[in-house]
C-alpha cells in the first residue's frame, strides 16, 4: 500500500505544516488532475486517475492532525485504512463507571418521561460526555510531538502507538453514547452515520 | 479544432454556452432567446422543444412533458407522490420511469436527449459545424444513478460527454473567471427543481470544494404547486368550481402562477386573470401571500446550509462572500432567509439564470487546454458505502471528500467451491441500507473453486471527476481479475443506451432546417387556434375593417403554412399577431369587467 506520507515527500512524522501541505496539494492536483489530461490516451487517463485519486486520499488523511493519527496507527499496523470501521467501538473499561451512571439516566427517564428531571439529567450526562470526547481528541493532538521525538531520538514507539489507539477507541466509544443519548432526547434530526463525527 | 460546448440542462430552462475570446457567452437561438425552456411535446408534426413545446402545454397536456429532470435516474417509488401533479402518464415501472406518449414509452433521459439536441443545433448553428462534444451540469446533490441518467441523455442526443460538472461549482467559475470572488465562498442554488449549497475555498486560481448538500426535489415548482392547490382553493371557494381534475385548466393556473410568482419578485402587488370555460378568474395577490405559502419550502434550504457549513468545519460568518444561483433566488423572501443565516447580504452579480451554464463554458475550456491556471477540485456529495451483515451500510467512501477518490474492499467465499459473490453497493447517510439509495448490486463472477475463506478478492471503488463510480475487482492469489456484472437499480443499461441512440438516428428528424420548420408551423398552428378562439367570442366587438385585416392576415398565414418556406410563416405569423393584438386587448378588458361585476355585492364590500 502506498504511503501517505510519501506521497507528500514528509517523514512519517505527525508534525505537518498545514499551509505548506495544502500548497503541495494543489501543486500534485495540477500535475494529475484529469481536467489537465483530457487529450492523452485511455490507458494514461486512467493512469492519472489513479493517481489523482491517491493525491486526494492523501490529504484528507494527512490534512487535520487527529486524522493524521489515525493513519498512522492503520500505518504502522500496516492495515488499509478505512474510513469507517464496521464494528460498534467496544466499551473501554474506564468508562464502566459513567456508562453505568448514564445507563441510570435513562432507565429513570424511561420511566418518568423526557420533560421533567430525568431529561435534564440525560442532558447533563451528554453534556459532560461531550466534553470527554473533546478532551480525547485533545490529549492525542497534545502528546503528537512525543511521537516525532521518538522517531528522531529512535526510542520504542509501540507504547505511545498503543496509547493514542486507547485514545481514539475511547473517543469512538463515546461517539455512539453520545448519539444514542441524543436519539433519546428525539434530538438527532438526520441518522448520520455515527463515525464521521469528528 | 471542434468546439466543446458547455450546458445547463435544467428543470425548467437549459442553455448552452461557449468561451470565445476568453469571455464564456450564452448562445441565443435565432430570435436571440438565450434560454431555451426545458420542454418537449409530441404533435402531430413531429417531436417540438422550447417555447414552441411550452405553448402546447394546456393544449396538449398529456403529451407535453415538462420538469423531466425530476424524474431523471429515479425509481417509481420516489416519485409516486408527484405523478398525480404531472399531466402525463409515468407508467408504474420499479426501475427506470417511463413515460407513455400515444404507443411509445419514453424514458427521462430520451426526454433529455430532445433538450439537448435542440441545444446541439443551436450551437451548430452558430459555428457553422458539427458540435460533439459537451461539458453537462448537473445539480451537486445528484447521486450516482442521476448523474448516469444525464450522460446518458447526452450520448442519445448524440454528444459526447467530456465531463459532469455540478452547478453550484460552475456558477464559481464563471465568478473565478472574472476574478470577482477570492476567499471562502458559499453557493446558494435554488432553481425550478433541486436546490444545492456549496461551500468553496477560492484561492490563487484554485477552486477546492468543502463542502456540498441540498436537496434534488426542491425548487420553484414546488412553489408553483403550493400557488396552483392555493388558486384551486380559492376558485372552489368563489366561483364554486373544482377544477382539480382539469388538466388543461391546471396546467392554466400553473403557468399563470408561476408568472404571477415572477412579478412577485419585483412588485408588492400583482392581478392573476384566467379565463375558464363560463366565468374568469381574477385575483389580486400580494407578495406576502405568495411568501406565506412558500416559507416552509425556503425554511427547508436552511437545514442543508447549516450542514454544509458544519462539514467544512466553518461558522457563518467565517464566509467572505454569498453568491446567488438559479431563478428561484431572484424572490426576496429567499433572500432575506439566506442574509439571515449568513449575517451578509448576497449577491448576484451575474445573470443568476445563466451562470452555470457560463461556467460549464469555462469547464469546457479547461478540458480543451484553453485555460490552465484554473484548478477545480470538487468533491461527492454523499457517501458510498456496502451493505454489510443485517443491513447495516459499511462506508467506504465519505461524503464530501475530494474527487477523483478511490477505495479498497476485500472479500472473501463463506462455503468451499464457492465461485461467486454478490455485493450491494449503496450511497447516502443512513446506518441501514434500506433508507439509502441503492446504487446497483455487482455480481463478482469467475473465482476459482478454493476452500471457503480463502480467496481474497480485491474491489476497488473509483469515484472518477464526474462524480460516478466505477467498479475492479481481482482475485489476489490468482492475480486474475474478476468479472464484474452490474445491475444497475435505477438506470438504463448499456444495451438500452445503445439502441436508444440507434432509434434517435432512425426517429430523429434528420437535419435542423425540418426541425425548425416544424417548430414555426406549431408556432403558426397555435396562433391561428387562439385568432380563432378569440374571433368565436367576440364577434360583436370587432369592427368590420379590423375583421377584413385579420381575415386577410389568417388567409395568409394559412396558405403559407402548408408550404416550406420557414421565414415566411414566421413573417405571417407575426403580422397575425400584431394586427390582433388590440382586440386581444379588448378581450381581455371585458372579461376583467364581467369578472368584477360578477362578484357579488357582499363581496365586493368585503375585499374593499
Amino acid at each position: 500500500m502506498t504511503d501517505y506520507f510519501t506521497v507528500f515527500g514528509l517523514p512519517r512524522k505527525l508534525g505537518v505544516d498545514g499551509e505548506a501541505l495544502q500548497r503541495r496539494f494543489y501543486e500534485l492536483s495540477r500535475e494529475h488532475h484529469p481536467d489537465f489530461h483530457q487529450g492523452a490516451g485511455a490507458e494514461r487517463q486512467a493512469e492519472v486517475l489513479g493517481q489523482s485519486a491517491l493525491v486526494n486520499r492523501a490529504y484528507r488523511a494527512l490534512r487535520e492532525p487527529l486524522s493524521r493519527v489515525e493513519y498512522l496507527i492503520a500505518l504502522e499496523e500496516g492495515r488499509e485504512v478505512r474510513e469507517g470501521a464496521t464494528d460498534k467501538p467496544k466499551a473501554p473499561r474506564e468508562l464502566l463507571e459513567e456508562m453505568l451512571e448514564v445507563q441510570e439516566a435513562l432507565e429513570e427517564a424511561k420511566a418518568e418521561g423526557l420533560g421533567g428531571e430525568a431529561g435534564a439529567r440525560l442532558r447533563e450526562e451528554r453534556r459532560r460526555l461531550e466534553e470527554r470526547y473533546a478532551a480525547e481528541a485533545a490529549s492525542v493532538v497534545v502528546r503528537a510531538p512525543d511521537w516525532d521525538r521518538l522517531v528522531d531520538e529512535g526510542g520504542d514507539r509501540r507504547p505511545l502507538l498503543e496509547w493514542f489507539k486507547q485514545r481514539l477507541a475511547t473517543r469512538a466509544y463515546l461517539r455512539t453514547v453520545i448519539d444514542d443519548l441524543s436519539d433519546a432526547l428525539g434530538e438527532r434530526e438526520d441518522q448520520h452515520v455515527s463515525h464521521r463525527r469528528h | 479544432m471542434s468546439h466543446i460546448v458547455g450546458i445547463d440542462l435544467g428543470t425548467t430552462n437549459s442553455l448552452v454556452a461557449h468561451v470565445e475570446g476568453g469571455i464564456p457567452r450564452v448562445i441565443p437561438d435565432a430570435e436571440g432567446r438565450a434560454l431555451l425552456p426545458s420542454i418537449v411535446a409530441w404533435t402531430g408534426n413531429g417531436v417540438v422543444v422550447g417555447e414552441a413545446a411550452r405553448r402546447q402545454l394546456a393544449r396538449n397536456a398529456a403529451r407535453t412533458v415538462y420538469s423531466v429532470k425530476r424524474l431523471m435516474g429515479r425509481g417509481y417509488e420516489d416519485v409516486k407522490d408527484e405523478l398525480s401533479r404531472l399531466p402525463f402518464d409515468v407508467t408504474p415501472q420499479a426501475e427506470v420511469v417511463s413515460i407513455r406518449i400515444g404507443d411509445r414509452a419514453v424514458t427521462p433521459p430520451e426526454v433529455s436527449a430532445h433538450v439537448l439536441r435542440a441545444l446541439k443545433q443551436r450551437a451548430e448553428v452558430h459555428f457553422g459545424e458539427p458540435v460533439e462534444q459537451a461539458v453537462i451540469t448537473v445539480p451537486a446533490y445528484f447521486n450516482d444513478a442521476q448523474r448516469q441518467a444525464t450522460k446518458d441523455a447526452g450520448r442519445i442526443a448524440g454528444l459526447e460527454v467530456l465531463r459532469i460538472v455540478n452547478e453550484p461549482t460552475a456558477a464559481a467559475l464563471a465568478y473565478g473567471l472574472q476574478k470577482l470572488s477570492q476567499g471562502i465562498i458559499a453557493v446558494y442554488d435554488l432553481g425550478g427543481g433541486t436546490f444545492d449549497i456549496s461551500i468553496l475555498r477560492v484561492k490563487d486560481g484554485v477552486f477546492e470544494v468543502l463542502a456540498t448538500n441540498g436537496n434534488t426535489h426542491l425548487g420553484g415548482d414546488d412553489f408553483d404547486r403550493a400557488m396552483v392547490d392555493w388558486i384551486l382553493a380559492d376558485i372552489r371557494g368563489r366561483h364554486h368550481a373544482d377544477l382539480s381534475g382539469d388538466a388543461e385548466a391546471l396546467q392554466e393556473i400553473r403557468l399563470g402562477a408561476e408568472a404571477a410568482k415572477c412579478r412577485l419578485s419585483f412588485d408588492e402587488r400583482t392581478v392573476l386573470t384566467i379565463p375558464f370555460e363560463g366565468f374568469t378568474y381574477h385575483r389580486d395577490i400580494a407578495r406576502a401571500d405568495i411568501e406565506a405559502l412558500v416559507e416552509p419550502l425556503v425554511a427547508a434550504t436552511l437545514g442543508p446550509c447549516r450542514q454544509a457549513l458544519a462539514d467544512a468545519a466553518l461558522r457563518a460568518d467565517q464566509v467572505d462572500e454569498v453568491v446567488l444561483v438559479g431563478g428561484s433566488t431572484r424572490m426576496p423572501l429567499v433572500q432575506r432567509r439566506v442574509e439571515e443565516l449568513f449575517g451578509r447580504t448576497p449577491h448576484s452579480r451575474m445573470n443568476p439564470d445563466e451562470v452555470v451554464a457560463l461556467g460549464a463554458a469555462v469547464q469546457a475550456q479547461i478540458l480543451a487546454g484553453g485555460i490552465t491556471d484554473m484548478l477545480l477540485l470538487d468533491v461527492t456529495p454523499l457517501s458510498l458505502g456496502i451493505e454489510t451483515l443485517g443491513g447495516i451500510v459499511s462506508v467506504l467512501i465519505a461524503r464530501n471528500t475530494t474527487i477523483p477518490t478511490l477505495a479498497k474492499e476485500y472479500f472473501t467465499t463463506s462455503v468451499d467451491g464457492q465461485t461467486t459473490v454478490d455485493m450491494h453497493v449503496l450511497q447516502g447517510e443512513r446506518e441501514l441500507s434500506k433508507d439509502n439509495r441503492s446504487l446497483a448490486r455487482f455480481d463478482l463472477a469467475g473465482i476459482d473453486p478454493m476452500p471457503g475463506g480463502m480467496p481474497k478478492i480485491e474491489v476497488t471503488f473509483l469515484i472518477d471527476a464526474n462524480g460516478i463510480l466505477q467498479v475492479q475487482a481481482r482475485e489476489l492469489r490468482t492475480g486474475k481479475a474478476a468479472s464484474i456484472e452490474v445491475k444497475p437499480t435505477y438506470g438504463l443499461t448499456e444495451d438500452q443506451v445503445e439502441q436508444m441512440v440507434e432509434d434517435s438516428f432512425t426517429y430523429a428528424e434528420a437535419d435542423v432546417e425540418a426541425r425548425l420548420l416544424i417548430e414555426t408551423q406549431t408556432e403558426a398552428d397555435t396562433v391561428l387556434n387562439h385568432v380563432e378562439r378569440a374571433l368565436r367570442q367576440a364577434r360583436d366587438i370587432v369592427g368590420a375593417e379590423e375583421l377584413a385585416a385579420i381575415e386577410t392576415a389568417r388567409t395568409a398565414l394559412r396558405t403559407a403554412r402548408a408550404g416550406t418556406d420557414r421565414d415566411q410563416i414566421r413573417e405571417l405569423t407575426t403580422a397575425l399577431n400584431q394586427v390582433t393584438a388590440p382586440l386581444a386587448d379588448r378581450l381581455m378588458e371585458t372579461a376583467i369587467k364581467d369578472a368584477v361585476t360578477s362578484k357579488r355585492a357582499d363581496r365586493l364590500l368585503e375585499n374593499s
